[in-house]
């Protein structure tokens, strides 16, 4: 028993799974994967935890790991959406595990890695490939002018222009939805095409031409057959496809 | 056979804003330098990518440099060097300028300028920021530039397990590569640690799952002192049950606070500066409020309002658009039309590895800077904003440093660093990765949240503490018996933790003891049964020193230039 008088005592999300109140039952429904145990052959894994309603399925997925099997591997960071680890293929839908509400996809939720990278283990993909076709895009801002003592002005207008672009978080939701990236290993896909847009309608940016010549090529934006799956799949609401349509534009007008 | 040695000029560890900052700033020296960052997550994942408000630095016309130090110091309980803010105010704007060189998409006012909004304990508007996202952008603007350094070499998803220690001097880091769980000998003439705070020792916290205090216990036991630990931020508001933060901005942009009497309680508290109160100030509040039955009940204890629905739709969209966001996917509330249910959450470490102004350590070759170091600029409270700033400040400060060093150092030698490296990955395979039955992570880990949470939460006593540092000592004794379930190589992420596990336990034993020794209140730390602040006793700050028996605490004085000890009023 603890003595008085001591610190408060905040409540934490764990506690209130121990509570016992308004929990429901989930079954997660995971495909394994190691190359260690089964070789090149991926499997199924059911775990059934009992959860808060309004958990995330990060903590649920982790509430398997720290309980049941601490083998299952995954990436996870921030858990609110914003720094991009936990991309996951989630009843078949790319979506980001922290954002998923465990309500949301109760009683019975099928976890799969991202698709269109190789698989390391469970749920861990080679992001390499996607960032080569990210690095490929000169994803910095490029200005040779010299550098002013002040900031370089920049009106709201201006700033909102590639204001949507500057979302994203690289979590390879979008290119791996992508079924031309699935099929064409050549092809940069969304995401660097995104990181492209960023830096080609920043009113301080010199390096648009370079760019644009770049996705006017074989592997570039012409591949996209505008199926729309990478603005559905997107954490982040960017409106990816409208954004590969404004660099298409730009390439066949030379205007940006 | 010998570990193959990776021979660099510079190691840096972390690869968040401070991380970066010192890259690129090394970079910059010269481009003959080899500089290895070395992050457990890719860069873009650090912990910087949560911050939201924005980043302090004296830009606007009303604004200066000695009004900037001032707040600062006064928001730190007096306990900041001055010295070491005067540098950090001095530097602060430039560095906001040179981000914005490099692309950072801060916000602009209608002239085209970067914009300022307010913020607590600032008393003027000095936050310049990019929306609620300012970390985000910050970080992915510095990932961004350091893209164009060929000297910049990066090693991302190696987990850093020991320094290197030769004769004396830290000439680089045993780091297991996440892929195939080996241990790779990184060598280099400096090493920097930046691998951000340990709000993980804490069961509610904003910080990510990866907050686990490691450059601190790296420097902890090479026998580098760790300073201040006892004083924890507790950010007033964040989400009940997920700790998710819902940015002082939104206090900045003029949101308010209510009790569940429907009053803005502050004005009993700090009715000068209301919800834009410092932040140990308005945590010390809100707790007080609860013991007065005034909060409101919910299912994870009691919380505030906090209100920001009369600031329009289209305010909130346009500033405070991610905390909208945020409020209705995990908690299904729309602030444009309803108060957000918020409470004190674990939010940042003051203290840290004990540095000099250029970020060096008292180990030769070791640096720190960023959450992870105590320079110390924070003193016994840091002021909302200021450490972005501090991470591009101190991070550039260091990173020069280093590169300094390394140009005029000599070679490491290889052999014995190998050498070291191969005793590291004999310990990991014997320790952890061979058949034993033992204790779970999970129930470890547990236990010593609660532990912390109880003993050296917002209000503290001789007898809270007490309590926490038998039971982190006990904790310490359960995790030699610590078992996973996790044999393989790839991606053994159930290692990692364990050894997350190992840092923590010697970041909470820090922060139990510092927060023992300190009888006065001060800052974030407060004591119940000493509930003021002891100038003539603690006019210090405290280094932790990890021996055998547990942590020694000593004392060294702050430094004060040119604003004398005075009472902190608001």
């Amino acid at each position: 028993m603890e003595t008085q008088p001591v610190g408060e005592v905040l409540a934490n999300s764990e506690d209130r799974r121990a509570g016992a109140s308004g929990k429901i039952t989930v079954t997660i429904r995971i495909r394994r994967f190691n190359p260690e145990l089964r070789g090149q052959e991926s499997w199924w894994d059911e775990f059934t935890i009992d959860t808060d309603p309004d958990d995330r399925l990060l903590d649920a997925l982790h509430q398997v790991k720290w309980y049941q099997d601490g083998t299952l591997a995954l990436r996870r960071s921030c858990a609110h959406g914003v720094c991009g680890s936990d991309a996951m293929l989630i009843n078949g839908q790319n979506r980001l595990a922290c954002k998923v509400i465990v309500k949301d996809v109760a009683p019975k939720v099928t976890v799969e890695p991202i698709r269109g990278l190789p698989v390391l283990k469970d749920l861990i993909v080679d992001m390499e490939p996607f960032f080569a076709g990210y690095e490929a895009m000169l994803p910095y801002l490029i200005n040779d002018e010299g550098e002013p003592r002040r900031e370089r002005l920049q009106s709201p207008e201006e700033r909102h222009r590639f204001d949507d672009t500057t979302k994203c978080i690289l979590c390879a939701a979008c290119t791996t939805s992508c079924p031309i990236f699935w099929g064409d290993d050549e092809y940069v896909g969304p995401a660097a095409i995104v990181n492209a847009h960023r830096f080609i309608y920043d009113s301080r940016d010199r390096g648009g031409r370079e760019r644009l010549q770049m996705l006017g090529e074989r592997t570039g934006v012409f591949r996209c057959r505008t199926t729309f799956n990478c603005t559905e799949a997107c954490p982040r609401g960017i409106e990816v496809t409208k954004a590969i349509q404004d660099v298409k534009r730009s390439i066949l007008f030379d205007r940006f | 056979m010998l570990l193959e040695t990776l021979v660099h000029d510079i190691v840096i560890v972390g690869g968040g804003a401070a991380g970066l900052r010192a890259a690129i700033a090394a970079a910059e020296v010269s481009d003959r330098l080899s500089i290895a960052l070395v992050s457990k997550v890719y860069p873009m994942r650090s912990h910087t990518v949560s911050a939201e408000g924005g980043a302090a630095a004296a830009m606007a016309a009303d604004d200066s440099t000695e009004l900037h130090a001032f707040d600062t110091i006064r928001g730190s309980d007096w306990l900041a060097d001055q010295d070491a803010v005067e540098a950090f105010v001095a530097e602060a704007p430039d560095e906001i300028v040179r981000l914005e060189h490099w692309g950072c998409p801060w916000s602009r006012e209608p002239d085209g300028t970067i914009a300022v909004r307010a913020f607590g304990g600032m008393s003027v508007n000095r936050t310049v920021f990019a929306a609620d996202k300012t970390g985000f952008h910050l970080l992915h603007t510095l990932f961004q530039t350091s893209l164009k350094y060929e000297g910049i070499v990066r090693y991302d998803e190696f987990f850093v397990t020991r320094l290197l220690v030769e004769e004396g001097r830290c000439s680089g880091v045993a780091a297991m590569d996440l892929r195939d769980s080996e241990v790779r000998c990184i060598a280099g003439k400096a090493v920097i640690l930046c691998t951000g705070g340990a709000g993980r020792i804490f069961p509610f916290t904003t910080n990510g799952a990866i907050n686990t205090g490691d450059g601190m216990a790296l420097a902890y036991r090479a026998g580098v002192p760790l300073k201040d630990m006892e004083f924890v931020q507790y950010h007033p508001t964040g989400l009940p049950g997920t700790g998710i933060l819902m940015t002082e901005a939104s206090r900045g942009e003029g949101g308010y606070l209510f009790n569940n009497q429907g009053r803005r309680f502050l004005e009993d508290y700090i009715p000068s500066k209301m919800e834009l109160g410092p932040r140990d100030i308005l945590s010390r509040a809100i707790i007080q409020e609860f013991e007065k039955g005034h909060g409101f009940d919910g299912p994870d204890g009691q919380y505030v309002h906090l209100d920001i629905s009369h600031l329009g739709e289209e305010t909130i969209d346009e500033k405070l658009f991610f905390l909208r966001e945020l409020a209705r996917n995990f908690i299904g509330i729309d602030p444009v039309h309803e108060p957000i249910p918020v409470r004190p959450v674990v939010h940042y470490m003051m203290g840290g590895v004990d540095t000099d102004l250029l970020g060096r350590t008292r180990l030769a070759g070791l640096h720190a800077a960023g959450e992870t170091a105590c320079v110390s600029m924070n003193g016994a409270n840091r002021l909302g904003s200021n450490s972005l700033t501090e991470c591009l400040v101190f991070g550039a400060r260091v990173g020069r440093q280093a590169a300094e060093e390394a140009l005029e150092a000599a070679e490491p030698s290889e052999n014995p660093l190998a050498e070291l490296a191969e005793v590291e990955q004999d310990r990991l395979v014997q320790t952890y990765l061979a058949d034993r039955d033992g204790e779970r992570i999970a129930t470890i880990r547990k236990d010593l949240q609660t532990a912390m949470e109880r003993g050296a939460g917002v209000f503290r006593t001789e007898e809270s503490l007490k309590t926490a540092v038998e039971e982190v000592r006990g904790l310490r004794e359960r995790y030699e018996s610590v078992a996973i379930d996790d044999r393989d190589r790839a991606f053994n992420t159930e290692l990692v933790t364990a050894l997350e596990l190992d840092n923590m336990l010697d970041v909470a034993e820090a922060v139990v003891r510092s927060g023992l020794e300190r009888r006065e209140s001060r800052g974030s730390h407060t004591r119940r049964d000493h509930p003021d602040r002891d100038d003539e006793r603690y006019l210090r700050h405290s280094l932790a020193f990890s021996t055998p028996e547990g942590a020694k605490i000593d004392y060294i004085d702050a430094t004060i230039t040119q604003w004398p000890p005075a009472e902190r009023t608001y």
